[in-house]
């Protein structure tokens, strides 16, 4: 019988990471902004189809990178979820906090218990109603790990980089159009920005009376970013 | 709820996909309409009435009156029993009362959630079929007393027209060609609308019909409930055409309900 080698736990988690981050890294970006309008997400995608940005529930969605088939699977999970506790409960009790802990739950879990991470990132933001000008941010990584984040999330591959001129860059107050030729330059490379065909975006609109999200594409996208 | 927090995964093998019935199903079978019924009831439990759907030129109206009865008592005097489905539809309900509301909370959980896993909205005529379903799996509770009868009726965006459906306890499905009344006040309101009814009716025309045929129901049976001016409740009136589901002010139908004061009710001789 052969022995089998000797590997050190950390060395394991290190791998892991480091797998899990590769595949996340190949993928494109995509940038959350708060701004009076509510949550405006913007990511690199040049799909129709194939989104990345979708709706969770009433005032909450998600987006992610990596892999798509996973994020898929996690996203069906979470509408699921958000679904199954608004009809147990109420429609006000489902709360993007409590979605972003089930999700670092079932990523955690799978990080340390199973052959292979999952190779993803994920945002899940929340919006106010329209009389109040609260909006939060969860942003989850591969290993379950929960970050709280304000003003704006980066996800993807470039995330550093888009970080440090969002630092400089974004200002609280930024118009929905404002936000989105800052998004589209950003996703861009060498300061030219995505063309709308490039692009995937959704609103969290927080002036919609009950679902919040919509999608903004076509004429809308064109005109905002002219 | 299946009381953990952690998230519903599923194998692809028996993954439930859109439906969230299906989940539900699944994940906590005794939330279910109907679940726990085990024999006959010989409780009194309240029951709604009367509920029209009207097809018009530019859509449909859906109406009801708003007592709910158990056995001779009145249960409530401003029960809602018409509810919108979703954006382009609604559905009413008649019979027993706690499960038909059950049942309206399932079913427009069931379409947003099939739009939100699947990215695309269902076909009024697929919508119609869901909620046949969801009688359908009602039929055991029905059998016991608890019968829910639902009328749907929609604009439907595909075929740019309203179209009206209704159901047996079975969860067969009907579509009518322009108009429907469920409950026990239903004949009364089916036979005014019917004497009143023509093609091309405008949308303000269809109203008065839809409450005018309540008046006529709650005229001839004691289920039914007609407009109480004392505590001012008058019929839950909804408008469904090419700008989706309305449901209209208390005061517009109020308004609307008061010019039977000056109709021909009013000087009828009783001998």
């Amino acid at each position: 019988m052969s022995m089998p080698f000797y590997v050190s736990p950390e060395q394991v988690m290190k791998d892991r990471a480091d797998y899990a981050r590769k595949g996340i890294a190949r993928g494109r970006s995509l940038i959350a902004l708060e701004c009076p309008a509510g949550v405006l997400i913007v990511a690199d995608n040049p799909s129709r189809t194939l989104s990345k940005i979708s709706e969770i529930y009433d005032r909450i969605a998600i987006a992610a990178v990596g892999k798509y088939n996973e994020f898929q699977m996690l996203r069906v999970a979470g509408v699921r979820h958000a679904d199954m506790k608004g009809f147990s409960y109420s429609r006000e009790d489902v709360s993007a906090k409590e979605l972003a802990n089930a999700y670092a739950q079932t990523l955690g879990q799978v990080f340390t218990h199973e052959m292979k991470p999952y190779e993803v990132e994920l945002l899940v933001a929340e919006v106010g109603a329209p009389d109040d000008d609260h909006a939060e941010m969860y942003h989850v990584l591969y290993d379950g790990v929960v970050m709280d984040e304000q003003n704006y999330s980066v996800l993807g591959g470039q995330a550093e980089q888009i970080i440090e001129s969002l630092k400089e860059q974004y200002q609280p107050g930024l118009s929905l159009g404002d936000a989105l030729k800052l998004g589209a330059k950003l996703l861009g490379t060498d300061g030219t920005p995505l063309t709308p065909d490039q692009l995937e975006v959704a609103l969290l609109d927080r002036s919609r009376p009950r679902r919040a999200f919509r999608r903004i594409k076509n004429n809308e996208l064109s005109t905002l970013l002219a | 709820m299946s009381e953990s927090s952690a998230l519903p995964l599923f194998s692809p093998s028996v993954d439930p996909g859109p439906s969230f019935a299906d989940v539900l199903r699944r994940l906590a079978p005794h939330q279910l309409p109907g679940a726990g019924v085990s024999g006959p009831s010989t409780l009194e439990i309240p029951h709604g009435t009367t509920v029209v759907a009207i097809r018009f030129a530019g859509g449909v109206i859906m109406a009801g009156d708003r007592r709910a009865t158990a056995g001779y008592t009145i249960a409530s005097r401003r029960i809602q029993k018409v509810f919108p489905a979703d954006d382009f539809s609604g559905v009413s309900i008649a019979g027993a009362a706690g499960p038909a509301i059950e049942m309206v909370k399932l079913f427009q959980v069931q379409l947003e959630h099939y739009e939100k896993v699947q990215g695309d909205v269902l076909s009024l005529e697929g919508k119609a079929n869901q909620l046949g379903q969801l009688v359908r799996a009602n039929l055991p509770a029905a059998m016991q007393g608890f019968a829910v009868v639902p009328l749907f009726a929609g604009f439907d965006t595909a075929r740019d027209r309203g179209r009206v459906f209704s159901y047996d306890v079975t969860g067969g499905r009907y579509e009518e060609l322009d108009f429907q009344a469920q409950g026990s006040g239903s004949v009364h309101a089916r036979n005014w609308i019917k004497a009143s009814w023509s093609e091309g009716l405008d949308t303000d025309a269809t109203i008065l019909l839809a409450i005018n045929s309540l008046f006529a129901a709650a005229d001839e049976d004691v289920a039914t409930g007609g407009p109480d001016l004392v505590r001012r409740i008058f019929p839950t009136v909804a408008v469904i055409d090419t700008n989706g589901y309305r449901a209209l002010s208390d005061e517009d139908v109020e308004t609307r309900s008061i010019a039977l004061l000056q109709g021909p009710e009013r000087g009828g001789q009783e001998s």
